[in-house]
């Protein structure tokens, strides 16, 4: 109990390393045009990352959710439809198959 | 560069404001996911304190689920904080995003809308920045939005969540993916843009297959970034540049 309360508390603090750490760095190192482009195409490539295993290894109720959200999202743009999108294309797939 | 970055304003209540309201209809997608968190962290056996308390000090939906999924009699420490590292890596290159607007405003409010730092509200403030309107009421307010209702899902997920035995049967547990998804779409496209993410997808799966486990977020993202490393935006003619954007 008290241990893991603990881990609990290890976790927080290796995150908020985190949500510090990327300005503190900064501060250090300064921005160039190169670090900046690195950056930008580093941020979208993270998500993507994250990304893969779901659309590799998940269901195709799964894999057809995230097609369902690209494709609304670049129809209108908007997230929250995308998403709902994304989320009825899984359940409904997932009740018809 | 510094330049072409806009000036940031400091903090206001007002904007503090503003930018929890702007972020609330999205939260409530995050109350599902909490919820989801919720049931899924009882079920693996966590106490409510445990289960109340990883949201509250964690506040990272990715990192709290790979967490359970580790969490068992025997806990593996290392494994368990190397993941969490290796998954909320991206705070890094999100802070640093926003560092050309943040280094204007005082340390304090730097590092204290850091603490509420995740990615809904980054990817809305940096949109808000890179448009020349840089806002961090938004990041402040709009973290404060998402941890509000991550806690109150969370609450929901434990105390309700035994209603819905089966989240993927509602598809909710796409809730993070799609999410994640629609920010990468809702972001600049180029091109350059384009690439970044094919080798990030690609590199990603071949970590994913060949290397230990979780090392797939990052290695992707490095593969995205070299990218953007190798091949640049024009820096002759900025102004072009920021009005693509």
């Amino acid at each position: 109990m008290m241990a893991t309360d603990g881990l609990n508390g290890l976790l927080g603090a290796v995150t908020l390393l985190t949500r510090f750490g990327g300005v503190l760095v900064m501060s250090v190192v300064p921005i160039n045009q190169r670090v900046e482009s690195f950056i930008n195409a580093m941020s979208g490539s993270v998500l993507i990352a994250i990304l893969v295993p779901v659309a590799v290894e998940g269901d195709m109720a799964a894999r057809m959710a995230l097609l369902a959200t690209a494709a609304v999202m670049l129809a209108v743009r908007r997230p929250m439809p995308a998403i709902a999108a994304g989320i009825s294309v899984a359940a409904g797939w997932r009740y018809l198959m | 560069m510094s330049t072409a970055v806009s000036i940031m304003p400091g903090l206001t209540l007002a904007g503090i404001g503003q930018g929890f309201w702007r972020l609330l209809p999205l939260s409530m997608f995050v109350v599902v996911f909490g919820l989801a968190y919720g049931l899924a962290a009882v079920q693996t056996g966590l106490t409510p304190l445990q289960t109340v308390f990883m949201s509250f000090a964690v506040f990272a939906g990715t990192a709290q689920f790979a967490a359970l999924e580790l969490w068992g009699g025997q806990i593996p420490v290392i494994p368990l904080l190397v993941t969490t590292f290796a998954i909320n890596a991206r705070h890094l290159l999100m802070g640093a995003s926003l560092y050309p607007w943040l280094k204007q405003v005082p340390a304090t409010q730097r590092f204290g809308s850091m603490l509420v730092l995740s990615d809904a509200n980054w990817a809305m403030t940096l949109n808000d920045c890179q448009r020349g309107k840089p806002n961090l009421g938004l990041l402040v307010g709009g973290g404060m939005a998402l941890w509000v209702t991550w806690m109150g899902g969370t609450l929901l997920g434990m105390t309700f969540g035994n209603l819905i035995a089966n989240p993927a049967r509602f598809g909710l547990d796409m809730v993070m993916g799609c999410f994640m998804l629609s920010m990468v779409f809702g972001g600049r496209k180029s091109l350059r843009m384009v690439l970044a993410w094919c080798v990030a997808a690609l590199t990603a799966w071949l970590a994913y297959r060949y290397l230990p486990e979780n090392t797939h977020v990052v290695v992707g993202a490095i593969g995205g970034g070299l990218v953007g490393l190798f091949w640049m935006e024009k820096p002759a003619e900025p102004k072009a540049g920021r009005a693509d954007k």
